[in-house]
Parts: C-alpha cells; structure tokens; sequence
C-alpha cells in the first residue's frame, strides 16, 4: 500500500469530520447525540467527551466477540458481552478508526449487558469495548486484522 | 421513507429478552468521495432507541463508523410473551422511522 496516500486520506477524512459537524443544521434535533464525542481523533479524547473520564480500568468481565481476520473492513461483527452489575453504558470503538467512537449505547432498565452490532474499521487495530457501571469505566480490547478498509476512500 | 426501513423480531426466553433488528440504510461517513472525486455527504443514523412498556430499554448513538444497513441486537429483561416492543432510529439529516413488534 502506498504510504503517502493513506496519509492524505487520513487528512481529508479527519477534515471533512470537522466540516460536516459544523455545517449540518439538524444537530439541534438530537440533543443528545454526544457530538464532541464523535468527532474525537483519539481514543482518551472521545471518552472524556462521553463519559467525562479518560482512565478506563481493565476488566475480565467484558467479553468481546470479533473475528480475529476481517476480510471486509466494512462490516465487521461485535458483540460485545458483560457481567458487571449496574451497567449504565457500552461504548465500542475501534481504535485506529479516523474517529474512534464508533457507537454508544445507553442502557435503560432492565437492559442486560449484551450488544451486537456490525461496525466498519479503517484497517487493523484493537476493538475496544468501554463499559461504564458505578460512574467507573471498564474496558477490554480485541486485536483485529483487516484485509481491506472499510471506511472508505 | 415509504417503505418500513427496520427488520425487528423479538424473542421470550427464560425471563429475557432477545431483540434483532435490521435497518436499512446508507450509513455515509462522509469520508468517502464518489467517481468524480466529491465527497459524499455524511448519511447515518444517530439514534436508536428501543422502548417497551412504556420503558426506555436502550438508546445507541451511532457515528458513521457503524456499517451500512445496520444491524442491532442486545438482551433486556422485565418484558413477557405479547409484549410489544418498539424501536425507532433518527439520522443526521433529520429523517426518522419507527416499528413495533410483538415479542414472542
């Protein structure tokens, strides 16, 4: 793969990120959607944007599920599983993406800790599931290869 | 959209819960650029929230980084047979769709 490329790539698809956040009107819609979090470039930052909280502890309580080989970076399966108590949300970012924080989930009453979700990754790198129980963060990570990126470009 | 856009099907066991759903759409980052060299406008669904008796069970928030006609399936306890779940999504361009299901 030519290197160069790839970095210029990079550069325009972090831009447009920027772009599109700034000019799209119907944001005001979704109140909620957490927007500084998903236009974070690295992984810390997204977190502190979405939960306040960089420093996420390693747990063996979460289990993600993902292929060890990718052969489509564009679909991607993860499944994401935990047994800690009082969950109040699941984040799954892949590591390496243009932006990270790839989804977020909020879980209400009765929600057990199980998502599943198929997600795009640029090119290999860690699955990394944060789960946020107790106002704590716990956090697992998966390694997985991509044979061909998904995210475009 | 004219068509229903989500796939749901809800299933009782042993007290929980199992919801699948499929959506479909395009799911544009805005990373991507067409033939001609444009940049695609970002397309994706921000918001998926699930509902049930009344109750929020789930809400996601999606970037584009989740693949296109996305699929969703997570587990939620306190709801029986006949029950009726319902799940609705909302994207970046303000459009939005909703379905309800009976679990079973």
């Amino acid at each position: 793969m030519n290197l160069k490329r790839r970095i210029v790539l990079k550069g325009t698809a972090a831009a447009s990120a920027i772009g599109v956040a700034g000019l799209l009107a119907p944001r005001a819609v979704l109140a909620a959607w957490p927007e500084a979090a998903f236009t974070a470039k690295t992984v810390p930052e997204a977190l502190e944007a979405l939960t306040g909280n960089s420093a996420a502890s390693e747990s063996g309580d979460i289990k993600i599920k993902a292929p060890d080989i990718a052969e489509n970076g564009a679909v991607v399966p993860v499944t994401v599983t935990t047994s800690i108590e009082g969950i109040q949300s699941i984040s799954v970012i892949a590591a390496n993406n243009p932006v990270p924080l790839v989804a977020s989930y909020n879980m209400g009453e009765g929600a057990l800790g199980f998502v599943s979700t198929r997600i795009k990754m640029g090119k290999s790198g860690d699955v990394v599931a944060v789960v946020k129980a107790g106002d704590k963060l716990y956090s697992a990570s998966k390694g997985v290869k991509v044979t061909i990126g998904g995210c475009g470009g | 959209m004219a068509k229903k856009s989500i796939k749901i099907r809800a299933k009782v066991k042993e007290d929980i819960v199992t919801v699948k759903a499929l959506m479909t759409h395009p799911m544009e980052t805005g990373a991507r650029k067409d033939k001609s060299g444009e940049l695609i406008p970002a397309h994706f669904i921000q918001e998926v929230v699930c509902e049930s008796g009344g109750k929020t069970i789930l809400t996601a928030d999606w970037s584009g980084g989740v693949s296109k006609n996305p699929y969703l399936s997570f587990k939620f306890k306190g709801a029986s047979k006949g029950d009726m779940v319902k799940l609705s999504w909302a994207d970046n361009k303000g459009k939005s769709d909703s379905v309800e299901a009976k679990i079973g």
